[in-house]
């Protein structure tokens, strides 16, 4: 076991150095730089001071292995288009990306493995009905869910459209109110296609395991119907879902790019977008190691959550 | 057999919903009764035309005209004095409003028709997603063959790297890449270039599921019998191996299209993807970026409930052939 936690640790580590490394140089390598920023009544010397200032004066190599030496001590840089130094802004973008995807993970697992063993053991209209809003939600990518829910506010007024909080919410205790009142739209789109791809698969997994030797034996002993579901059945379908939880937390990264940019959610989505389209590198690489970061976590939690489900994992390793 | 017939019967709805989907969008010029370029300069944010079958007894399919009564409230009125009927089959297009415009799901920002630009932009969102997927599938058989046939460091260097791009959020990494290249190209230049990204995020799913195939196969006894009359490994891999994954393959292909469909439609919504007088259904998104607007004209989502449909219609089939849909990236 911690052979492999070395390996998936080293193996991470590899995966944040070279996704934020990519991120840089490419940045650098595009077409135009931050200095277009600048707008056209920049004058020539003010053009090279930010160049020498940000390092694009360097070549390429030299730039990057600078900026590396810093990004090991946890210095990534300063941000052009905010004047700031890049970690705390990205880090404050991703807290506000992991409130958002956060909720909506916890949402989509109790809603979809709930359901799921709820069509999987049961037969009969509910079920039925369940399992088709289900494939239509499978159906639903967070694009144009939150594009759907932000038509229905926008509509109805049942949720404030778009951002994190109005811009009037001064105090502490407003802001937590505020956060709760903006946080079920977009948490909701998130959570909906994930919590059906939970659902289905829980639903496929429990059925099969139902019909087991097992479980009629225990059936055959008088377990009450829902214990034979909860306690017999379950504990050994749930791998179905743990198998597919670091997808499930790679896909929320993805989904949370479109839902943050359909709602005005400011995180780390909506920062990479900004930072790329400034050509803003440092905080491109700080925005792509996070994410690397977050991707990481993502997998170990996802075999984490396989060897919990699974002792054949834990013995194997 | 009994079998087959009931495999046909579950996936009658979803094969009936992606013809409803792609055969108008591939019959565009005929169907869509305007092009989709043409700009009604009094009819922007027009609501649908209705289509009228009952003058005082039952008539002719025909519409009126739609006046502009207020240009701030965007208010229209029909024009209840000059009703045109329908004409059919008239300059090579199904239906058309004669001179009346006939906007069947009204009209966007620059007074453009909203159905036939649906139409037309299917053409680039369905054949990008459709050329992605091939090409995604072909490399990711021949990497994926290549690793499973034979082993060792190839193997290794082809399902590490594929394990790598596979943990990557996709939309990030076609982000970072679309972002990087020129904003302004184009839309030939951007579909060549969004087909090389996608095939390049796409192929490794394929490739770890063909790799498994292909290294469990290798052992079997036709394998050995052709390598025994002499054939090259290249016709092995080709001829013997790689048709025993083509139902794997195939399934992956569906899986890899609604993604890229939606890749496209994402991209395109924040401006990095097709030039925003393109018809493609992410442009047309892009037009529902003001919310307080898309309130008041809801037929801005059309292009949204296209791609519903076409994802739905690829997980009923999925859903159909046994396996449960898994919302893919996106």
């Amino acid at each position: 076991m911690s052979r492999f936690l070395v390996q998936r640790l080293f193996f991470c580590a590899v995966l944040i150095v070279i996704v934020a490394s990519s991120a840089l140089l490419l940045t650098r390598l595009a077409p135009g730089d931050l200095t277009t920023g600048l707008g056209s009544q920049a004058t020539a010397r003010e053009v090279s001071d930010a160049r020498a200032r940000f390092g694009l004066d360097r070549p390429i190599m030299v730039q990057w292995a600078a900026w590396a030496a810093r990004a090991v001590r946890l210095d990534f840089g300063e941000s052009f288009r905010y004047q700031q130094p890049v970690a705390p802004l990205v880090l404050q973008a991703a807290a506000n990306s992991a409130i958002l995807a956060g909720a909506a993970l916890f949402v989509a697992t109790f809603a979809g493995v709930g359901l799921g063993i709820f069509t999987g053991s049961r037969r009969g209209v509910m079920p039925a009905i369940v399992r088709a809003v289900s494939v239509a939600a499978v159906s639903m990518p967070p694009l144009l869910t939150s594009l759907a829910l932000l038509f229905l506010a926008a509509r109805t007024g049942w949720f404030p459209v778009g951002g994190m909080s109005s811009s009037d919410a001064g105090q502490q205790g407003q802001q937590w109110n505020e956060l709760a009142a903006h946080l079920p739209l977009p948490v909701l789109a998130l959570a909906l296609p994930i919590a059906a791809t939970f659902e289905r698969l829980q639903s496929a997994a429990i059925s099969e395991q139902i019909h087991q030797p097992f479980v009629t034996a225990a059936a055959a002993r008088g377990v009450p119907p829902a214990r034979l579901v909860l306690r017999h059945a379950w504990p050994v379908s749930v791998k179905s879902v743990a198998a597919i939880y670091g997808v499930a937390a790679g896909s929320l990264l993805s989904g949370s790019f479109a839902v943050e940019f359909v709602t005005a959610w400011p995180g780390l989505g909506r920062l990479m977008y900004d930072a790329l389209q400034a050509r803003d590198l440092y905080l491109v690489a700080g925005c792509a190691a996070v994410g690397g970061a977050v991707v990481s976590l993502g997998m170990l939690l996802g075999d984490v959550l396989l060897a919990l489900s699974d002792p054949r994992v834990r013995e194997m390793e | 057999m009994n079998g087959s017939s009931c495999v046909w019967s579950s996936r009658m709805p979803s094969l009936i919903l992606l013809a409803l989907v792609s055969l108008p969008v591939a019959a565009a010029p005929v169907i869509a009764p305007n092009p989709p370029e043409q700009r009604f300069e009094d009819l922007l944010y027009a609501p649908p035309t209705m289509i009228h079958v009952w003058d005082g007894g039952p008539a002719v399919p025909f519409v009126y005209p739609q006046r502009l009564i207020s240009r701030i409230d965007r208010r229209f009125e029909e024009d209840r004095l000059h009703p045109a009927a329908l004409s059919w089959f008239a300059r090579g297009r199904l239906v058309t409003g004669g001179q009346t415009p006939l906007l069947l799901l009204g009209a966007d920002s620059y007074g453009r028709d909203l159905f036939s630009r649906l139409l037309f932009g299917g053409r680039i969102s369905l054949s990008l997603a459709v050329l992605s997927a091939l090409c995604a599938v072909v490399i990711g058989a021949l990497l994926g063959g290549i690793a499973g046939y034979a082993g060792g460091w190839v193997d290794g260097l082809i399902s590490r790297s594929s394990e790598f791009l596979l943990v990557l959020p996709t939309m990030y990494v076609v982000l970072v890449l679309r972002a990087v290249l020129p904003l302004v190209l184009a839309p030939g230049t951007v579909f060549v270039l969004l087909t090389m990204i996608f095939a390049a995020l796409g192929w490794p799913i394929v490739a770890r599921g063909t790799r498994a195939i292909i290294a469990a196969e290798r052992h079997r006894e036709y394998v050995e019998a052709a390598r025994a009359v002499g054939i090259s490994p290249v016709g092995l891999l080709l001829r013997h191996l790689l048709p025993a994954a083509s139902g794997y393959l195939a399934s992956q292909m569906t899986l890899l299209i609604p993604a890229f469909i939606l890749a496209e439609a994402t991209l395109s919504y924040v401006g990095f993807g097709f030039p925003p007088n393109t018809a493609t259904w992410g442009t047309m998104l892009h037009d529902t970026a003001n919310v307080l607007l898309v309130a008041d004209v809801p037929w801005l989502l059309a292009p949204a409930v296209a791609i519903f449909l076409t994802v739905l219609g690829v997980n009923l089939l999925v859903q159909a052939s046994g396996r449960p849909p898994v919302q893919l990236e996106g």
